[in-house]
């Protein structure tokens, strides 16, 4: 101490004790800066909890009060924010009456409520986070690559979505839905959670980049112009089978009976 | 036309040594030369003198059959330019064309060129999408027109031949479609061919062969594509044309039929002359059902076999179904039970055989005897020319609707996906509903078919014996009410009557083989008998010479009554002539003198043909 | 008998007499003439007045008739060049977007133009022989199909004077060697057919239609991307649409004929929720299953999978199959349950055939034994 105190008036004493205090300042600092996360924390937690309300005011009856399931509706344990982020902004969930698949209807809460309602779920036990843009959103793909996502699609998507996306039938009145005008999130989130029947293809099997592919192979199939005319529904045979009894064969029997028809007579 | 070679023409002057014996028009002057080259060497002056004016009928539905010829014209002329571009090869390669969406991709030159006719030949789209449409127009054009012909039996003596030319059209047809269907080897049509390799393994005992030697080998090989390109450019047209050309020919031999109506006679046929009127109208035709089929290309896609991609083994896609004309097969597939035998080392595919093999050879077979069959029951034996009204064959009718009911039901069991998602309805009731729709819906289309027959002869019957519904109700004095009723023309009256009858037989006496009938003599004549009840049992008998001249008195005593015209309201309820003045609205009480003469004018006509 | 049997009727006809009958008796009454034709009790009045049409009567109406078909065969010109105008000039990537209709102007364009020129030229020639034509119909005369008694008699008899002059009457062997000859002469022509494809002997079937490319050892890979599969990759209500890893040595047919058998299907359930059979108990890695994708019954490849429920439904025509319980049909016509492949984990750990399909995959044959198929129940 007498170090200290026999040099208090040394010339440097100042400006080193001003460093000094800096650098407290700096450690002070940097030990309270976290004190941010920790506010977000409490916001996450805070959203978590509002999350929580949300749920057992309209999921509760159904999935069970702390997400556990009951005979009316899963368990929601482990499946993820990703799959309710999917489930409640298609407007699939919550579901009005037990039914043999959810329906997509119209959309029951904002996007904070979806995010709270996810962050809540995922609280409940680990599953797939909500993917980001640069997850889901495909960029930068060659044309090549944009074909090997149809491969991908026609191996795994069209047996139930139909090769142009137009959905198709499952057994006892369920159905794959169209994905025409689905999100690329969405598109993405399906594959990564599996919802309802569908099953999962997840990230380690269908990687990410399989997944862009394939959502930009949808994507340029759905933009593109019908190059053959009016698409007719796009549902292949059958439709293609009813136009030609109703307008080909239609329009030419019209035109033969105008053929044989005796005109108007002069008296 | 070209001016006639001056010289040509006084050459053939010369040669034949006479001066042509009349003056004919600028037309036949201008033709005179080539065509008199011509005939020379061809001689055909003689060959056009019976045909050029050849009399044709008018009618709508006999169009029907033309525009089947038409698209198969059209199928010609497209599909000539598409061999063009088309390679049927199944080697493998890899894509580079235009369609951004599978550069890149592994597929057979079969798809890769079809996909380069669609997208980088000029048009290229435009002749394939007309074909395909000219294919499906094809066969439904067939079968409307075939539904034409057994309604109005049409196939009766002369025609059954023609008929079963008709009948090898239409399962040619089914095949050349299915065929060219699969040349694209896109992912439908190839699913469609890995159907048909299982429909061909099901077959009992020699199958597996068969399936060997059409694909060259194992499924899928590298030939079938080849050879179905050969069958479906060459060989079945080939078969197609033969066909359609001995189909024609007979039409010309027999001369076409004809609806009843007056002066329609079994011995004439009246219409109009094949030149100018019917060239005029049959051409016409042919361009109108061209240009539909042109735009029916250019405005509806269909096909787009881009968006399927290649086909590989492995992959498949919703809604996986044939062109409309195999829908019915597939359909039949579909909802057929899973029947399947597994006897020692083998096994019996009845789930895949009967309602493939089994239906297809059904259908043609039941067309092809049903002639012969009608022709037994009724055991007439003499010529048709007069087509019949279908409601004048109650069960030849009933039982072309109950085909056609059970036709159509396995046609949807073909779509009964689309129906469960269009319709939200599960995909399972809709199979099971079809397995019983397709049995339990023919007979009941019979029996309601054969009803409205009935019903529609009776209706045929009171226009003939009470005349036709005049829209004039008139009051009795005692405040009842009656619709007045006009006579009917005497043109419809014998159109009405013109139909051949036929009664149910019965066999004479009660088994006692008398007059040395054998046992099975005997039981041919019962189950001839019992056949001419069932075909003929309910109809409704023609009205008697008796009750129609009592008819036609009737009006006839109206009219005589000193009323004039008047008859119209006085109706054949004589007496009521006051009936009608009392509260009437002027329309009908003045009615003596202009409102009802525009009707009456027919009346009129009638009167005086008879006086 | 039937109506037609009594009498005189219509059986006459190739004679070419009208059905109707004679007219005689025939009596009018009230407008109708009557005859005493039991079957045809009114008699034909003779074809309908012929009414002229307002062309027949006012020019101007022809001229306007006149006019519509020529302007509809002079538009025919202008569509033509317009259609060879398209041709050149559009650029083949210009789209037209215009409600429903989102196409290549192109196609557009060249399809409209050709075909309503097409359709015009039908439209005019129809509308001439309409309005302009003569519409007076006309008869003629039939003639039974069936030829004369004369000609008939002169055709055997020339027939009869022909194989006299042949002598074949006299020298029958020779006929019947010639007809034999060209029977016979058919024979190579069908044998020529022999070759279309390999005979489907035992031999033949057992290596081909009765065999995969599948063995012990060989490692489960995803269709496409060939990437190897481990378990900790699959969670449960995953499928993976799969193939085996030595696909990629094949090429051209051989790979196209791999690729119609040896497709799987893997799938995780839980094992607490469906029903293993202890004899298949190691053919399976913690709830992952592998099944050939390739349908029992016409050969679909079949992956449509529903996680909850653990049924496969067949695209092509609706087959059901569940995988909880050994790939047994639920539903649909196909007869036999989906052949599963028993697998293992390799020693790095990743998923591997522990055999071969132990039964024929794919569709039935009639060869085929199908006694080995897994039935529902057994364990």
């Amino acid at each position: 101490m007498r170090f200290l105190s026999s040099r208090r008036r040394h010339p440097v004493a100042k400006p080193l004790l001003l460093v000094f205090a800096l650098f407290v300042m700096g450690g002070l600092y940097a030990i309270l800066a976290p004190s941010d996360v920790s506010s977000a924390d409490t916001t996450k937690s805070q959203q978590v909890e509002a999350g929580r309300k949300l749920f057992a005011v309209g999921c509760s009856s159904c999935h069970g009060l702390n997400g556990q399931g009951s005979s009316q509706g899963p368990t929601l344990v482990g499946v993820g924010a990703a799959a309710v982020d999917f489930q409640v902004s298609t407007g699939r969930m919550p579901l009005a009456y037990p039914q043999q698949q959810a329906p997509q209807t119209k959309v029951s809460y904002n996007d904070d409520e979806i995010a709270a309602l996810a962050a809540y779920v995922q609280t409940l036990g680990p599953g797939p986070e909500i993917p980001s843009a640069s997850q889901y959103q495909p960029s930068g793909l060659t044309d090549e690559e944009v074909a090997r996502g149809g491969e991908l699609f026609r191996t795994n998507c069209s047996a139930c979505h139909n090769a142009e996306g137009a959905g198709g039938a499952l057994p006892n009145g369920k159905y794959a839905p169209s994905l025409v005008g689905v999100s690329d999130k969405h598109i993405y989130e399906a594959m990564l959670t599996g919802p309802q029947q569908m099953p999962v293809f997840s990230d380690q099997v269908v990687t990410p980049k399989d997944k862009q592919e394939i959502i930009a192979y949808l994507q340029t199939l759905h933009e593109r112009p019908n190059n053959g005319g009016l698409a007719l529904g796009g549902i292949g045979p059958v439709s293609e089978g009813l136009w030609t009894w109703i307008v080909g064969l239609g329009v030419l029997v019209a035109f033969a009976v105008w053929i044989a028809a005796k005109g108007a007579k002069a008296k | 036309m070209a001016k006639p070679a001056a010289t040509v023409a006084r050459e053939a002057d010369l040669a034949d040594g006479k001066t042509p014996p009349k003056q004919f028009g600028p037309v036949f002057k201008a033709a005179s030369g080539p065509a008199g080259w011509a005939d020379e060497r061809l001689g055909l002056a003689s060959l056009g003198k019976h045909n050029l004016r050849k009399i044709f009928p008018d009618h709508w539905s006999f169009l029907l059959g033309e525009i089947a010829l038409y698209s198969f014209i059209v199928l010609l002329l497209t599909g000539v330019f598409l061999t063009l571009w088309y390679q049927p090869s199944m080697d493998e390669t890899t894509y580079d064309g235009t369609y951004q969406l599978l550069r890149g991709v592994t597929m057979s030159q079969a798809y890769s060129s079809t996909v380069h006719i669609s997208f980088d030949i000029r048009g290229g789209l435009l002749l394939r999408q007309m074909h395909h449409w000219a294919a499906m127009l094809f066969v439904a054009a067939m079968i409307c027109h075939s539904l034409r012909v057994f309604f109005t039996g049409a196939f009766r003596k002369p025609r059954e031949l023609n008929w079963l030319l008709g009948v090898g059209l239409m399962g040619i047809g089914l095949i050349e479609g299915f065929a060219g269907y699969s040349l694209p080897d896109d992912l439908l049509s190839g699913t469609g061919l890995r159907f048909v390799d299982g429909l061909i393994r099901s077959i009992p005992l020699v199958g597996t062969y068969i399936e060997f030697f059409i694909f060259g080998g194992e499924y899928p090989g590298d030939l079938i594509i080849p050879r179905l390109y050969m069958a479906h450019i060459l060989l079945i047209p080939a078969v197609i044309l033969g066909l359609i050309a001995a189909h024609l020919a007979l039409v010309v031999y027999h001369k076409h039929t004809q609806y009843p109506g007056p002066g329609r006679k079994e011995s004439n046929v009246v219409g109009y002359p094949l030149f100018p009127v019917y060239m005029a109208k049959a051409g016409g035709f042919f361009f109108i059902v061209f240009g539909v089929i042109t735009l029916m290309g250019a405005l509806m896609q269909l096909n787009p076999v881009w968006t399927y991609g290649p086909y590989t083994p492995n992959q498949v896609t919703a809604g996986a179904q044939p062109d409309w004309y195999m829908g019915f097969v597939e359909g039949a597939i579909r909802i057929m039970p899973n029947w399947e035998w597994h006897i020692g080392g083998t096994t019996w595919s009845w789930n895949i055989f009967l309602p493939g093999v089994g239906l297809l050879t059904a259908l043609f077979v039941i067309m092809g005897v049903y002639p012969f069959v009608e022709r037994w029951v009724t055991g007439d034996k003499s010529e048709h020319h007069i087509l019949d009204r279908p409601r004048n064959n109650p069960t030849r009718t009933a039982f072309g609707v109950a085909a056609m009911t059970c036709y159509g039901f396995f046609w949807m069991g073909g779509g009964n996906d689309i129906i469960a998602t269009h319709f939200h309805v599960s995909l399972n009731n809709v199979t099971y509903f079809l397995r019983v729709a397709v049995f339990v819906g023919p007979v009941l289309a019979f029996l309601i078919t054969k009803r409205i027959c009935i019903g529609l002869q009776r209706a045929s019957e009171e226009r003939l014996l009470h005349g036709a519904e005049s829209g004039i109700i008139i009051r009795h004095p005692s405040g009842g009410y009656e619709e007045k009723h006009t006579p009917i023309t005497a043109e419809e009256a014998y159109t009405l009557t013109q139909h051949k009858e036929y009664v149910p037989i019965t066999v004479g006496g009660d088994g006692t083989d008398h007059n040395g009938v054998s046992k099975r003599d005997l039981g041919k004549q019962k189950r001839r008998a019992l056949a001419t009840r069932f075909y003929f049992g309910d109809n409704l008998r023609k009205p008697t010479r008796a009750e129609i001249e009592e008819a036609a008195a009737h009006f006839d005593h109206d009219g005589a009554n000193g009323h004039g015209h008047g008859e119209l309201e006085d109706g054949h309820s004589n007496g009521h002539s006051n009936g009608h003045s009392n509260g009437h609205s002027n329309g009908h009480s003045n009615g003596h003198s202009n409102g009802q003469a525009a009707i009456g004018s027919d009346r009129d006509d009638l009167e005086t043909a008879d006086r | 008998m039937s109506g037609t049997d009594d009498g005189p009727d219509g059986n006459n006809l190739p004679e070419g007499r009208d059905p109707r009958g004679e007219l005689t008796q025939s009596r009018s009454v009230g407008g109708l003439v009557t005859t005493d034709d039991p079957r045809f009790p009114v008699a034909d009045p003779g074809m309908e007045e012929h009414l002229p049409r307002l062309t027949d009567v006012d020019e101007k109406a022809a001229k306007r008739a006149e006019r519509q078909v020529t302007t509809m065969f002079g538009l025919v010109p202008v569509f033509a060049i317009a259609f060879v105008v398209i041709y050149f000039a559009v650029p083949k990537t210009m789209t037209i977007d215009f409600g429903f209709l989102h196409t290549s102007a192109l196609h557009f364009g060249l399809g409209t133009t050709l075909g309503m020129a097409i359709l015009l030229i039908g439209i005019g020639a129809v509308q001439w022989a309409r309005q302009l034509m003569a519409d007076q119909e006309m008869v003629d005369e039939r003639h039974p199909a069936v030829s004369s008694q004369a000609d008939r008699e002169e055709i055997l008899a020339e027939l009869e004077q022909g194989v006299e002059e042949s002598q074949i009457t006299r020298r029958k062997t020779m006929g019947y060697a010639l007809l034999g000859a060209i029977g016979v002469v058919a024979v190579p022509f069908v044998i020529f057919l022999a070759d279309l494809g390999p005979i489907a002997t035992k031999k033949v079937r057992a290596r081909t239609i009765e065999t995969t490319i599948w063995k012990a050892g060989v490692r489960l890979v995803n269709d496409v991307t060939f990437m190897p599969l481990k378990p900790e990759d699959i969670q449960i209500g995953q499928l993976v649409n799969g193939e085996p890893a030595n696909l990629q040595d094949l090429e051209g047919v051989e790979r196209q004929q791999a690729m119609a058998k040896s497709p799987i299907i893997v799938v995780r359930m839980d094992p607490n929720d469906i029903k293993i059979p202890a004899s298949r108990r190691d053919w399976q890695v913690n709830g992952i299953l592998a099944y050939s994708k390739i349908c029992t019954h016409v050969g679909c490849p079949i992956s449509l999978w529903e996680q909850q429920t653990h049924h496969l439904l067949c695209p092509c025509h609706q087959s059901t199959f569940d995988l909880g319980d050994s790939g047994v049909v639920v539903f649909g016509p196909a007869a036999r349950s989906l052949p599963q492949l028993p697998i293992t984990v390799d020693s790095e750990g990743y998923l591997v055939a522990r055999e071969g399909f132990t039964v024929p995959v794919g569709p039935s044959y009639f060869e085929r034994d199908s006694r080995h198929d897994y039935k529902q129940g057994e364990n």
